[in-house]
């Protein structure tokens, strides 16, 4: 269950952080269309596994949508921690 | 505005303590040529910017550097996690286990606490691009010296992983001082001067 989690925070991180490579290279070549395009599926590719996460491990955002009685954020683990 | 993402932006996984290391990296959370200052330093800066490319990549770059904030903290506090007093003081850490016990406090290696004289935000496009670009060499250059001094690949791994953002960072703002010194000389077009002044 713990790998499962750690594996898909990892595809998260690595999908997260292409896009946010792809826009700090798009702050200096705005008109980039191909740059643009690859910005938008890594995502919308975020996106999906982000749903997919927050409905079994809890928020990785300020919660938008209702979902537990239990405000969870506060939940192990933090970022910093050892896992 | 920030908004925090409950993550880090590169894993820091460290299963060996070691509290000597631990002095060494925190120097890139509360260093001169460490995270903190860089993000001040962008963060600063980019209010004054003359050019959108140049105000986004401040902001953004800037972002980043709160994120490595967070991960030489995260570093730091994996490395001297549960370390009994007396092994931190024979590590060299008695001076700082005294003040902080086990809490990450901005400083350098050197123990001199974090200063803003170690920026500057001068307002003039050029001068501020170019300190930044000689920010994110020095901050290159940091990250291999602690490369060098570690042998633990879990340390190694997110100390390599800092040094490439520096890298591409450098790249980032050579482009936004290219693109600024493009505006700059652009403004400089003479036209005819209009009739009844003297040449």
């Amino acid at each position: 269950m713990e790998l499962e989690r750690e594996q898909l925070l990892k595809e998260i991180m690595a999908t997260d952080f292409s896009a946010f490579d792809l826009h700090l290279y798009l702050d200096t070549h705005p008109c980039d269309q191909r740059a643009l395009m690859l910005y938008y599926s890594y995502v919308q590719k975020s996106g999906y596994l982000k749903n997919q996460y927050e409905r079994q491990y809890g928020p990785l955002n300020s919660p938008r949508f209702f979902n537990s009685y239990r405000w969870q954020w506060i939940d192990s683990p933090w970022p910093w921690e050892r896992q | 505005m920030w908004v925090y993402e409950k993550r880090l932006e590169y894993p820091v996984k460290i299963k060996t303590c070691n509290p000597k290391m631990a002095k060494y990296i925190i120097t890139q959370y509360g260093g001169p040529d460490g995270e903190l200052a860089a993000s001040l330093r962008y963060l600063s800066q980019r209010f004054s910017m003359p050019t959108n490319e140049a105000k986004g990549i401040l902001n953004d770059v800037g972002t980043e550097e709160l994120a490595h904030l967070e991960m030489v903290g995260s570093i730091v506090y994996q490395l001297t996690k549960d370390v009994p007093a007396d092994v931190m003081e024979k590590a060299g850490l008695g001076a700082y286990y005294s003040d902080h016990d086990h809490a990450i406090y901005p400083m350098s290696a050197s123990g001199v606490p974090f200063n803003a004289a170690c920026l500057q935000s001068k307002g003039d496009p050029i001068a501020d691009l170019v300190e930044d670009l000689a920010a994110e060499q020095k901050a290159r250059a940091t990250y291999e010296n602690l490369i060098n001094l570690s042998d633990d690949p879990d340390v190694i791994d997110p100390l390599r992983f800092l040094r490439e953002r520096e890298i591409v960072h450098f790249q980032r703002f050579g482009e936004a001082l290219r693109i600024v010194q493009d505006r700059l000389s652009e403004k400089k077009h003479f036209v005819a001067k209009p009739p009844g002044n003297p040449d």
